[in-house]
């Protein structure tokens, strides 16, 4: 077979592809893309991810939750297969990434915690090469550029160096370029670490359309807000272990309360001021900067807290979060 | 808001999963590191500008400097080299010599960039391709570069009267060949580096030295007998010797054949070598 005749036949080929899996899957079904049973991996006598299990399916966006430090991008650069497994089993679609990691890698995105562009080469480039290293032919990865760059929002600067744009735009420039090969699953490892708010909720939006086309997104966050926004289900994750599990919701329901009363007082010892509010509710946790008292009910806690006589500076109330969450279990804070 | 709704309808949702292969037919060598290569040759398109100047101009000021104005005076005095004029005499180790420096250029810097800054070839691997792909490609695209700049140097110096003999077309593979036996083992040294400053030592104690001991603008038996040794190890010595029995059209099958094969055991070991730091670098 001549090599132009090759080429139209691997380009029918991906175009027939395409037809069939035309109808986008949305939901979650019971099949499982990822799958991980006592997952270790050790960096000589360091252990960054200590033997965690978890189960990933088809549809849902599923996070890990943690700060810095807690094995996350350990963990993700395993289910990249770009990181050889240290110990335990882990297979995707049912693949293991020692013996197939090119196959399966074919079928992920990855968006690395670091952007991995070329600065040297303009927008669409960017995303054509790449597309070339799924060995897509050349004027299908075109027309997939063409698509994502739509997508992403960056039509507009697709002739222009990656080098000007702004971190927001690099950072979707990264996700459309992981999305060439049109993944089954998408793994992002901390999307919107370092982006300013707006940025992030343009990020957060593109991701949630995602998620509804049904793509299984896979991803690693330190800022709650974040994986209460995106994940349909996470894991808690700190020194290298799975702390907790199950949705945002159910988590905080069953380590947390309902609402939290937070008080400042002038003061540089918050402490000292426990006892004192002692028994209002559940428990009260002690930051350097303020009291957090973990209620049902918050302004019937405050007027508790007014009746024994106790002056903070300020007084909030606000419903618990997956950091009270993250507190509760582990006795520190996400971010420092 | 109707801004919103707007881009909702323009952008079907499942951007994504169209197209969506599943599983794929694996992808062929060829592919894998033609695409490696393709990126590469994309970058080199958008910056060449820049490399212009050193890469063409070096070899041809030393032409000038070495073969015309230094080979005035030696042919003169000396009445050139083993009978040859000394224009004749370095010209093909000039072709040697700037093979050594664009493998040293462009096995050093650009590699570490793609390792460490712009990580270029983290992307890569994230893909189906493995390190023997990248691998593969970079040195590709580096012998790519090799012919391009040896065959301009090659053109250039035969309008100056350069060559004596068609053999001379030789000098092309051997040059790149030349080149070759330095960019493995120097990709295994960029692979195994903790800084830039290794490259400034390598500059210093071995390409320096070896541009101006290996038989390039005096024959080694110039020197003392103990230093020969050295040059036999060294593959400058070997690609300047190949040169110039091709360019003199004076090759002794024996000796020219021992020289090829020096230079591919630098490739070989270099490879084996290369592709082992590559994969302890990025495959961790």
């Amino acid at each position: 077979m001549s090599a132009t005749a090759r080429a139209a036949a691997a380009g029918a080929k991906w175009v027939a592809a395409g037809q069939v899996a035309g109808g986008s899957v949305t939901g979650v079904d019971d099949q499982v893309m990822l799958e991980a049973r006592g997952l270790r991996k050790t960096f000589g006598d360091f252990t960054a991810v200590d033997g965690i299990d978890f189960t990933v399916r088809r549809g849902e966006a599923f996070g890990f939750l943690g700060p810095n430090g807690a094995g996350k991008s350990s963990t993700m650069k395993m289910v990249a297969c770009t990181s050889p497994v240290s110990g335990g089993e882990l297979r995707l679609f049912g693949l293991d990434p020692a013996e197939h990691g090119p196959q399966i890698r074919a079928r992920l995105g990855n968006v690395p915690q670091r952007d991995t562009l070329d600065e040297e080469l303009t927008v669409e480039e960017n995303i054509w090469l790449y597309g070339r290293y799924f060995g897509m032919p050349r004027r299908e990865a075109r027309a997939k550029a063409a698509e994502l760059l739509d997508f992403a929002q960056l039509t507009e600067r697709r002739k222009d160096k990656v080098e000007p744009l702004s971190g927001g735009m690099k950072r979707r420039l990264t996700i459309a370029r992981s999305l060439v090969n049109s993944p089954e699953i998408l793994l992002l490892d901390e999307p919107t670490t370092g982006l300013d708010p707006q940025a992030r909720h343009v990020l957060w939006d593109r991701l949630f359309r995602l998620k509804r086309s049904g793509v299984t997104l896979v991803l690693t966050t330190h800022y709650m807000d974040e994986a209460e926004q995106l994940c349909d289900r996470l894991v808690v994750m700190d020194g290298g272990r799975i702390v907790a599990e199950g949705s945002p919701r159910a988590l905080i329901e069953e380590h947390s309360t309902r609402e939290v009363l937070e008080l400042r007082f002038d003061e540089d010892d918050h402490g000292r001021h426990a006892e004192a509010v002692a028994g209002i509710g559940e428990r009260v946790e002690v930051l350097p900067d303020r009291l957090l008292l973990y209620v049902d009910d918050g302004d019937s806690a405050a007027t508790a807290v007014h009746n024994r006589g106790v002056r903070p500076l300020s007084v909030l109330v606000r419903r618990s979060t997956l950091e009270d969450v993250f507190l509760h279990l582990t006795g520190r804070t996400l971010v420092d | 808001m109707a801004r919103d709704q707007a881009e909702q309808a323009a952008y079907p949702l499942d951007v994504a999963t169209r197209g969506r292969p599943g599983a794929r037919a694996p992808m062929s060598s060829r592919e894998r590191w033609g695409a490696v290569f393709e990126y590469l040759l994309a970058v080199y398109k958008n910056t060449w500008r820049g490399s212009v100047f050193g890469r063409f101009m070096s070899p041809l000021l030393f032409l000038l400097a070495m073969g015309v104005g230094l080979g005035s005076l030696v042919d003169e005095r000396a009445g050139g080299v083993d009978g040859q004029s000394y224009l004749h005499f370095v010209v093909p180790a000039i072709v040697a010599t700037q093979a050594m420096w664009l493998a040293m250029s462009e096995s050093t810097y650009p590699v570490y960039g793609a390792i460490r800054w712009n990580m270029a070839y983290h992307a890569m691997l994230a893909t189906p391709l493995g390190v023997r792909d990248v691998l593969l490609g970079q040195t590709a695209a580096i012998a790519f570069h090799l012919t391009m700049s040896t065959a301009i140097f090659l053109g250039v110096a035969a309008l100056f009267g350069g060559f004596v003999s068609w053999w001379a077309v030789l000098c092309l593979p051997i040059g790149v060949l030349t080149g070759l036996a330095f960019v493995l083992p120097l990709i295994g040294i960029t692979a195994r580096a903790e800084s830039e400053e290794t490259f400034n030592l390598v500059f210093r104690i071995v390409m320096t030295p070896l541009m101006l001991f290996s038989g390039t603008f005096f024959p080694i038996s110039q020197l003392p007998i103990f230093l020969q040794p050295i040059a036999w190890v060294t593959p400058l010595w070997h690609g300047v010797e190949a040169c110039r029995a091709a360019a003199l059209g004076r090759i002794e099958p024996l000796s020219f054949g021992l020289h090829i094969a020096a230079l591919l055991l630098f490739c070989a070991v270099g490879w084996v070598w290369a592709r082992r730091g590559m994969e302890r670098r990025l495959v961790v």
